[in-house]
């Protein structure tokens, strides 16, 4: 790899943006392409360029049938939201960033984002409703409520509803999840709008404590991501 | 917080800037069971240092050791593992897979 197209690499992962790196298996030229602009020696016929933007579209690497070619494509990060620097979240924080998402956490109480409860994390000390208008989720993102305090999560809910977030999930006992859809719906949301929700929040692994709980809810954010892909 | 998935990428960078010659490994094509999916990375450097996977383990071993020559020697190679390779005796995927492995020198 030249090291130009390395760079342009480094800059497109530092970035945060789509790229693909197209190799030539048989003999080493390459070229890196993003935003319709290409760096490298490798020059791809039309149908080839058409195919690699199709794979970039779905974050999809691969070889092109019948050519010696292989297209690794480099995809922004999927983003985790979770709502409530609560106990829980010094477990899930950490173990979504280990996984691959960016995570920001909200919690506008100061005691819970002050420094060293979370570390190495973004976290946002603002109400829900103006966090999440910034954060803009996308259908990357997951969005996972923890706080149990409807002043903090519904607003946060009402905001992931209205976003096209590819995971949405509340912590609550089975009562506190109906009465939480039943205000949502009162708000105006649909029963299908409500049923993006997961609640009771994570895979049922009859998690306890605080770790075993952020791994249910992980573990569930990548089952569905994965089915997603699929 | 290590990112696990982008992090080999991360070391071969910083192993550039700190002037050391490294290589990339990446798994292109895969049939049967293999562990790791095509696009995985492996990042070596002239020390033998390494980062990510290309298998669960099965392979790297020979994966590096291919990569410091193709540091030396500055030509890409592609390495094929599995049951249908002369070295499955001695490094082989144990499930049955194989995998075609593009190494390559990062100027």
């Amino acid at each position: 790899m030249k090291a130009a197209l390395f760079s342009a690499l480094e800059k497109a992962l530092s970035d945060n943006s789509i790229c693909a790196v197209v190799t030539d298996t048989g003999n080493g030229q390459q070229t890196l392409i993003r935003d319709g602009e290409a760096v490298g020696d490798l020059v791809l016929v039309p149908d080839q360029l058409k195919q690699v933007n199709k794979m970039m579209g779905r974050d999809l690497s691969g070889p092109i049938t019948d050519t010696t070619l292989f297209v690794r494509v480099y995809g922004p990060s999927p983003r985790m939201v979770i709502v409530g620097a609560v106990h829980i979240a010094q477990a899930l924080a950490p173990m979504a960033q280990l996984a691959g998402f960016d995570v920001t956490v909200i919690d506008p109480r100061e005691g819970f984002v002050k420094a060293g409860r979370l570390s190495d994390v973004t976290t946002v000390a603002e109400w829900p409703d103006d966090a999440m208008d910034a954060l803009a989720p996308d259908k990357r993102t997951a969005v996972v409520t923890l706080t149990h305090d409807p002043k903090l999560d519904d607003p946060a809910l009402a905001a992931a509803l209205r976003s096209p977030a590819f995971y949405i999930g509340s912590l609550g006992s089975t009562q506190t999840h109906a009465k939480r859809l039943q205000r949502l719906k009162d708000d105006g949301f649909s029963d299908a709008d409500v049923a993006r929700i997961h609640g009771p929040v994570g895979l049922d692994i009859k998690a306890k404590t605080p770790s075993e709980i952020a791994v249910a809810i992980l573990g569930q954010v990548v089952a569905i991501r994965r089915q997603e892909n699929a | 917080m290590v990112n696990l998935d982008t992090d080999p990428l991360y070391r071969l960078a910083e192993w550039r800037s700190a002037g050391k010659a490294t290589a990339l490994a990446t798994v292109v094509r895969t049939w049967g069971s293999s562990p790791r999916p095509a696009g995985s990375h492996l990042t070596i450097n002239e020390a033998g240092d390494f980062s990510g996977s290309v298998s669960g383990g099965c392979i790297e071993g020979a994966v590096i050791e291919a990569a410091l020559g193709v540091i030396k020697s500055g030509e890409p190679s592609q390495l094929e593992f599995g049951v249908t390779n002369d070295m499955a005796w001695e490094v082989g995927l144990a499930c049955g897979g194989t995998v075609h492995v593009f190494v390559e020198r990062v100027e």
